[in-house]
């Protein structure tokens, strides 16, 4: 089959706000429900402050590892489990989800949250992944962690909170810089088919 | 689609916050700088382009020697000045796709009413500018079409201004245009909206920065890997070589995928001016069932 060149991505400018926000966004579940875990952070830039027009969105499995596909993300009718959510961040550049902990979606695999990063500044969009800090095992096992210098590991490897939530920040450049993933090429970051530099 | 939006509130006075906010506090600004009441940015437009022009040829001489094209933005483009210190400066790491990404959100039209595609009647007149109908289709890489997944646009309206607390600059409201819309690809991966032409708009990124007429669109594929954020641009417009965001896609092959086609077969007389634009995602990189590849509606799960 004949390959197409994909379109180009922009920054999504700081005018999102009466687009993308929705109801309920980013309450992929009731906030107190059976199950329900806070994953929060900030995000910040590479002279350390936070980021005030970044938007985020998060895929995941559900509770079990499996993968959702029921339609409703965007009218929330409290009891289906779609896996999609989205938060734009406050003035504080602080980001807020309600949701389950993924299962993982195979035997031993490490479960994480899909997250793709939006924000004012940034050219295009970035893709990275949250996992959750328990089963050293698995995580040890992980291809994308192992491929990583521990240093840089933990940048995608959340904090549980003492009341169960999760707590992982975003640092779009510098020291503790999180990782960024590229889907498309093998090759080093330029190579890519779908994002050169 | 938002509730009533309060036009009042976006009538407030000017804000004095630059948008543009690259230059750090306490860079070393020359201190009695005379600058502009609404445009507090002090960079010529000279100053920029030049700086456009030098990435540009820099480009040109790296593909004389061999390199490959650039398909997209660079992530590190410092003319636009919000970028410098939210780019990653470490390479993008290569990754494989899990499980969870070889999946997409699924949408439907439980999510998105089928008026939601036409902005130019979402108050109870009409507004103002000139009506446009936007039609095209999302394909992903191999060219199939994206069946059942949400389309989302934004814009500013037919005098460049956005439905914003950080735009105030001088340009109307229009009382009868949010400029944002939304609508769920057919099972040939077809979208089409009707809206108003957007009017240019001025940015502050540097003295007298307007950017070129454009409408964001958000898109989904078949997996979360395709997800994309960008802009749509028309044909022709004076603004391109001027706009660091344009610009930051170096190749002129790779810009011209971001601007629609004029097509006179498709305008309405009487009513609307069409533009088409097709969108192509990124591969796929999950093995398909032959149901899928036939073309799924979307709608499975309703």
């Amino acid at each position: 089959m004949s390959k197409l060149t994909p379109t180009p991505g922009q920054t999504v400018g700081p005018f999102y706000g009466y687009a993308l926000p929705y109801a309920k966004d980013r309450e992929l579940l009731a906030p107190g429900s059976a199950g329900s875990v806070r994953l929060q952070g900030t995000v910040y830039d590479g002279a350390g402050n936070p980021v005030p027009d970044a938007i985020l969105e998060i895929w995941q499995a559900d509770a079990e590892g499996k993968v959702p596909q029921h339609t409703g993300s965007l009218v929330r009718d409290g009891y289906t489990f779609t896996g999609f959510g989205r938060s734009a961040v406050g003035n504080t550049g602080v980001f807020t989800f309600t949701t389950v902990n993924p299962g993982p979606t195979a035997p031993g695999a490490a479960p994480f949250i899909a997250v793709v990063v939006f924000a004012r500044g940034l050219m295009n969009r970035l893709f990275t992944r949250v996992y959750l800090p328990e089963n050293e095992e698995a995580l040890a096992a992980d291809p994308l962690l192992a491929s990583l210098d521990p240093e840089r590991r933990r940048t995608l490897i959340a904090r549980r909170d003492p009341d169960g939530g999760l707590s992982w920040d975003i640092r779009l450049q510098g020291e503790d810089e999180t990782v960024f993933l590229d889907f498309e090429g093998a090759g080093p970051a330029g190579a890519g088919a779908g994002d050169a530099r | 689609m938002p509730e009533e939006i309060n036009l009042e509130i976006f009538n407030a006075d000017p804000l004095t916050e630059d948008v543009s906010d690259a230059a750090p506090e306490g860079a070393s600004k020359p201190a009695a700088k005379q600058v502009p009441a609404l445009d507090t940015a002090a960079e010529s437009q000279q100053i920029l382009s030049d700086e456009m022009t030098a990435l540009g040829d820099a480009y040109a001489q790296a593909l004389r020697n061999g390199a490959p094209a650039e398909i997209q933005p660079r992530l590190d483009y410092p003319p636009y000045r919000s970028s410098i210190l939210r780019h990653p400066t470490k390479s993008l790491q290569h990754a494989d796709p899990e499980t969870i990404e070889l999946y997409s959100p699924a949408f439907g039209h439980m999510d998105v009413h089928a008026l939601e595609s036409d902005l130019t009647i979402q108050h109870n007149g009409e507004p103002l500018g000139e009506r446009i109908i936007v039609s095209g289709r999302v394909l992903d890489g191999d060219g199939r079409p994206v069946a059942g997944q949400l389309v989302e646009i934004w814009q500013a309206n037919s005098s460049g201004r956005y439905i914003h607390k950080r735009d105030q600059h001088p340009a109307p409201l229009d009382p009868n245009f949010t400029g944002v819309g939304r609508c769920i690809t057919g099972a040939d991966g077809s979208y089409s909206f009707t809206t108003i032409k957007p009017g240019a708009y001025p940015w502050k990124n540097h003295l007298n920065a307007w950017r070129p007429a454009h409408i964001h669109f958000s898109l989904f594929g078949q997996e979360f890997t395709q997800r994309i954020v960008t802009q749509m641009y028309f044909p022709g417009d004076p603004l391109f070589a001027l706009d660091p965001i344009y610009q930051s896609i170096v190749d002129q092959d790779a810009r011209d995928r971001l601007v629609a086609t004029y097509n006179h077969d498709q305008t309405k007389p009487e009513w609307a001016l069409a533009y088409n634009w097709d969108i192509v995602l990124t591969g796929s990189k999950r093995t398909w069932t032959e149901n899928e590849a036939l073309g799924a509606d979307g709608e499975q799960s309703e």
